[in-house]
């Protein structure tokens, strides 16, 4: 049996997490500090998965398999495919900065009115959604995948309801009211969108008899397996759901502004660069490599919901008055762009929209944790509140603005690589779709400058005259991150060397080719 | 020799990347440092220019490769390079005029707190623009093209605690954006097509593709173009651009980087020469721009203002030329050079004047300067000369050919455009006139600033003078040098050339070129040479009145867009919060009864309902595997 250096790169935040709860209560830093620790512990096993990789190998290496539920014929089975390795490389690499920018988010507060907040409990939490994070990334079991899928509901929903933005316009009970609604919202919203997916779970199961991806992938590509074609677009349009829920696609997005807006920077940051990636990894992995035939069949439809998404969450970013809100609504219209990629069903689309997957983590990173910074310092997350930081705090702003020039697709940082390849995917098979999704483009610049231009530039306000610039622990955060947008924009090739592969495996699942030039052998003319 | 191409863009970059980062250390010799280097990229790119005279006509483009920036399956983008005769008129230019800039900025900036970020971001802006001229394919291209809207954006906002510059900022970047979105698509439909976007095959083997497709390429192509050259009707960003530290003004947004669309139609000429309906639209665009902005120009109290309309009317020039295909394009680029240099040196004059005059920008509270500022007078009156056509000097040359060309273009067309382009000497000729004598003749109609200091006209200093001079030396000198040096036949190899038809002799246009011009002059100084300047300006014409807002369409994209999207978006945030919340809750109310529970969220009982309802999922769970078990 070989090392399971797959389990581990799970147990280890998940060991993790249980150590930080048992810190006693006096001892916070020590907890902080052990959080830290650990997860930079997950980022090297993250690496050790990366490098051990090899792109031109099998489709899911690193496997482990272990009988779970015999009866059932329910295992515990691994494996990673390049999709896998890169979104766990993103995790991992995330989860560190979102400890050290929460470093004071849990303290104690001074105000008797609230309650203690557990700190200890915030950070254990961190690292619990991250070990499942991780493990339903690797999970090649459809039923272990499902599990992984709700139970990360658990985690998240005490981290957005118990430990809410303090910056809040309203009173304390107001504030503790819209976080309990935005955490319920968070967790019925998804926890629906599961029941339907477990209800196609079973199905599947029934169909197929057994819940191995890897199994019934096989069984349908050779034919062994049939499945009546009403029958799979059922079972295609109960995982589709969840997973839409959850990436989020418009209509179903709402909850996600909610969430953002009343949970801590690093808690969003955890919700929209992290788990919401489980949603249109899982289209990828499950959608298309189980249901191709249905996924042809949805295309249009999911297309139409797609460009919808890009188009209505840049306009509400636009119109939006509270930083974090902003940032909820340019992340539908980016998870937008994510499911236009996977669904043109293109070489360029799918490479776009997993490289996507990881830019868009970064960069809103980048984005939301300086916006943290800059509410925390104000307490206040209303963009009318702010003007002319720039001149008290430049390298605030000048952050800020290098996330937002991120966010919009600059080239020369990471998302211009991928926003560029999910239009050109898209426009090779749907012309007409490529350029209603370029307005995306201009939009972006729209809601970016101006929230930039509304909170950094102009007369210096009253109240941000005092406002400190970055200290050195949010540096520590910020300029990794800026740092590798750079790197990934320029030198996109680690990345996209272990995502091919798994795009071409993807593509043969649902037997799709590129569209051919219209104008052959260009190369031989030249 | 070709490894050192990288270096043109390296080497400011490098720059950029020290000054921004460099911290208060560096506030001392930074603009010191960003010089050096601008001057280095000027001095590799005259070593690479020898090397490239040294070779055949025929084999002088010059290539280095340097890694696969994108690689995905089809898809291949290259950070590479090609250095050919057209990329290296623009490398002298930008790295040239770049260089005297950042000398006179070293005056012009001294007392700015902010100096060291200003020469980051001039370098910033060589190095993308050096990189937007030297790339080997579109999307590279594409690369350098957002970088220069980037560096604009951060220099027309340099002063960003004035909301007016900051609001320029953002429209000049905002407009840039739905040209950007022209060049997307256009590279969308180059890959589409050829399967790549690589400058050589694609622009080899336009013979194949339908022209349909050609025409499309052709109007993104020129999308782009009118975004970033401030061509109509994405022109409404360039005034605003004013805002910006005057250094930048003639540097970027006279000299450069608004070329940058003339560069762009040039580089794609082979598939321009296939669509000759998007040459058509070109033509059009440059000839309504080149009227749209000359009538600006002549309504504008506000120096840099007027210049600025300028600029849009003398790009309008180029884009026309360009569109007339190998009969233009070899004229369309020389006139962008022979206009770096006069249009540059007419906004450093710009800047020294207003340096010297507490930053007042209005010229009609100028009047008489040409004594206190001799220097300043003589190099910026040769620009003027310049720019107006005065024979011998280097806008006589280029601006003449290119009414030439235009008549050449033959049959109706041709009269109209030659008509246009010589109504448009006219204008150039009247406007350049009135702010020569607004501003350096006539009498004082100098006020006090809002401190009550009266202004103390003086000659700038030498660092900000000599660059003056070299500018002004360029503006008298060029277009001799080029019509005798041979730049048709320098350019030919890269754009191809072609003699057209022109149903008037060449004297004859000349001739006529040389007669509206000194009507233009003349009617000039009827009105503001004869009779005193009124400090406040006259209430105008209906026509004056709509020059002075722009003609209008600034207020149009007011009210459609600004106004306009306003309403959507408000309206969009109310649909989003009760609409498609409600309809969504709503639904699931209907399939679950979960409305009741929605509804009780805030008062407590919204844990339990959760609780319950995992609890309810996990139940079903284990009922599921009890069933299957029995």
């Amino acid at each position: 049996m070989s090392f399971p250096l797959l389990t581990l790169t799970a147990a280890v935040p998940a060991a993790g997490a249980i150590l930080t709860a048992a810190v006693p209560a006096a001892r916070r830093t020590a907890a902080k500090w052990l959080a830290l620790l650990v997860s930079l512990a997950t980022l090297v096993l993250a690496a050790v998965v990366f490098v051990r990789f090899e792109p031109g190998g099998e489709r899911y290496q690193l496997t482990e398999s272990h009988a779970w539920i015999k009866d059932f014929g329910v295992r515990y089975e691994l494996g990673v495919d390049g999709i896998g390795v890169a979104l766990i490389a993103l995790t991992a690499l995330l989860i560190p900065f979102v400890i050290l920018a929460g470093w004071h988010d849990a303290d104690p507060l001074e105000t008797k009115s609230s309650r203690w907040r557990p700190t200890q409990g915030f950070f254990a939490l961190i690292l619990m959604v991250e070990a499942m994070v991780i493990l339903s990334f690797e999970a090649t079991d459809v039923f272990l995948f499902y599990v992984l899928f709700e139970a990360m509901l658990i985690p998240m929903y005490f981290l957005i309801g118990g430990f809410g933005d303090r910056a809040h316009s309203g009173s304390d009970e107001n504030a503790a009211a819209q976080r309990s609604y935005a955490a319920v919202k968070f967790l019925l919203y998804n926890l629906v969108g599961g029941l339907i997916m477990l209800a196609a779970v079973i199905g599947l199961y029934v169909v197929a008899g057994n819940f191995s991806l890897t199994e019934i992938a096989e069984a349908r590509a050779n034919g062994t397996l049939e499945m009546a074609t009403n029958t799979e677009r059922l079972l295609f349009l109960g995982f589709f759901f969840a997973f839409a829920v959850k990436a989020p696609l418009w209509p179903l997005h709402t909850w996600l502004p909610n969430a953002m807006g009343e949970a801590t920077a690093p808690v969003a940051v955890l919700i929209t660069a992290v788990v919401d990636k489980v949603g249109t990894f899982a289209m990828l992995r499950f959608c298309l490599g189980l249901f191709p035939e249905a996924s042809k069949w949805a295309t249009p439809a999911i297309i139409v919901l797609a460009l919808i998404s890009i188009v209505y969450g840049a306009l509400l970013a636009v119109g939006q008055r509270d930083i974090k809100r902003l940032v909820a609504y340019a992340s539908i219209s980016h998870f937008g762009f994510i499911i236009l990629g996977i669904f043109a069903m293109t070489t360029q689309g799918q490479s776009g929209a997993t490289l996507y997957m990881v830019n868009h983590g970064i960069s809103t990173a980048a984005l939301m944790l300086v916006a943290g910074f800059l509410i925390s310092r104000r307490g206040s997350r209303l963009i009318a509140d702010y003007g002319g930081v720039q001149k008290v705090a430049p390298v605030l702003a000048g952050t800020f603005l290098i996330g937002g020039l991120a966010t919009l697709s600059l080239p020369g940082l990471a998302p211009f690589v991928s926003e560029f390849l999910v239009l050109v995917g898209t426009y090779a098979r749907y012309p007409v779709a490529g350029i209603i999704a370029t307005t995306g483009i201009v939009l972006a610049a729209l809601y970016v400058l101006v929230l930039y231009q509304r909170t950094m530039t102009g007369p210096v306000k009253e109240e941000v005259r005092e406002l400190p610039d970055l200290r050195v622990r949010e540096l520590a955060v910020v300029v990794p991150l800026i740092a590798v947008l750079i790197f990934l924009g320029v030198f996109p090739k680690p990345l996209t060397d272990v995502v091919n592969p798994a795009v071409q495996h993807t593509m043969s699942d649902v037997q799709q080719k590129d569209p051919q030039p219209t104008v052959p052998n260009v190369e031989a003319a030249q | 020799m070709e490894n050192l191409i990288a270096l043109l863009v390296g080497a400011p970059l490098l720059g950029a990347a020290v000054l921004l980062c460099g911290g208060r250390r560096l506030d001392k010799s930074g603009h010191w440092l960003g010089t050096l280097l601008a001057a280095v990229s000027f001095v590799i790119g005259l070593a690479l220019f020898a090397d490239m005279l040294g070779r055949s006509a025929d084999d002088r483009a010059m290539y280095q490769r340097l890694y696969t920036w994108i690689p995905v399956e089809g898809f291949q983008a290259d950070i590479a390079f090609q250095l050919d005769q057209l990329s290296m008129t623009f490398v002298l230019l930008i790295s040239g005029v770049g260089t005297l800039i950042h000398v006179y900025s070293i005056g012009y900036m001294e007392h700015d707190e902010r100096r060291r970020r200003f020469f980051g971001y001039l370098n910033l802006f060589v190095a993308a623009m050096l990189l937007l001229v030297l790339a080997d394919n579109y999307l590279l291209l594409y690369f350098g093209w957002e970088g220069v809207g980037l560096a604009s954006y951060l220099l027309i906002g340099f002063w960003q605690h004035k909301p007016s510059a900051a609001t320029a900022a953002k429209k000049a970047f905002i407009v840039n954006r739905v040209g950007d979105m022209g060049l997307s698509i256009a590279i969308m439909i180059m890959f589409t097509t050829f399967g790549t976007f690589t400058f050589g095959p694609v622009l080899a083997s336009t013979g194949e593709a339908s022209q349909g497709t050609l025409t499309a390429i052709g109007l993104m192509l020129l999308l782009a173009a009118c975004g970033k050259s401030a061509q109509v009707p994405l022109q409404s960003w360039l005034g605003d651009a004013m805002e910006g530290p005057t250094p930048v003004s003639a540097l970027i947004h006279a000299a450069t980087m608004v070329t940058a669309g003339v560069y762009l139609i040039v580089r794609s000429a082979d598939i321009f020469n296939a669509a000759p309906d998007a040459q058509l639209v070109v033509t059009i665009v440059g000839a309504v721009t080149l009227l749209f902005g000359a009538i600006v120009g002549c309504a504008k109290d506000d120096i840099k203002k007027a210049l600025a309309g300028s600029t849009m009317s003398q790009i309008g020039y180029m884009i026309l030329a360009a569109g007339l295909g190998p009969i233009g394009y070899v004229f369309a680029i020389m006139h962008l050079v022979t206009h770096g240099f006069f249009k540059a040196g007419l906004f450093l004059g710009a800047g020294s004047v207003m340096h010297g005059m507490n930053d007042e920008v209005d010229m009609r509270k100028y009047g008489g300067l040409r004594k206190y500022m001799p220097v300043t007078f003589v190099t910026f009156g040769l620009g003027y000369l310049a720019i107006i056509g005065f024979p011998g000097l280097s806008g006589f040359f280029s601006k003449d050919k290119i009414i030439e060309a235009a008549f050449a273009k033959g049959g109706t067309e041709g009269w109209i455009l030659g008509a246009v382009t010589l109504l448009g000497a006219a204008i150039t000729a009247y406007y350049m006139t009135r702010v020569m004598l607004m501003t350096f003749f006539g009498e004082k109609r100098w006020e006090n600033d809002p401190d009550g200091n009266p202004p103390h006209p003086h000659e700038s200093p030498k660092s900000m003078t000599i660059p003056m001079i070299l500018l002004a030396v360029g503006s008298v000198a060029a277009g001799a040098y080029f019509e005798f040096a041979g730049f048709v036949e320098w350019l030919e190899p890269v754009t191809g050339f072609a003699h057209g038809h022109s149903p008037l002799s060449a004297a004859t246009v000349t001739a006529a070129t040389v007669a509206v011009m000194v009507i233009g002059v003349g009617l000039a100084y009827l009105q503001y040479g004869r009779r005193p300047v009124p400090v406040v300006a006259p209430r105008g014409s209906l026509l004056t009145r709509a020059a002075r807002r722009d003609l209008l369409q600034d207020d149009f994209n007011h009210a459609v867009f600004v106004t306009g999207g306003t309403h959507v978006t408000r309206s969009l945030v109310y649909v989003d919060h009760t609409l498609v919340d409600g309809v969504v809750n709503g639904t699931a109310a209907a399939v679950g009864g979960l409305s009741g529970r929605l509804r009780k969220l805030q008062n407590g009982y919204a844990r339990t309902y959760a609780v319950s309802m995992f609890g309810g999922t996990a139940v079903l769970i284990a009922a599921t595997l009890l069933m299957r078990a029995v």
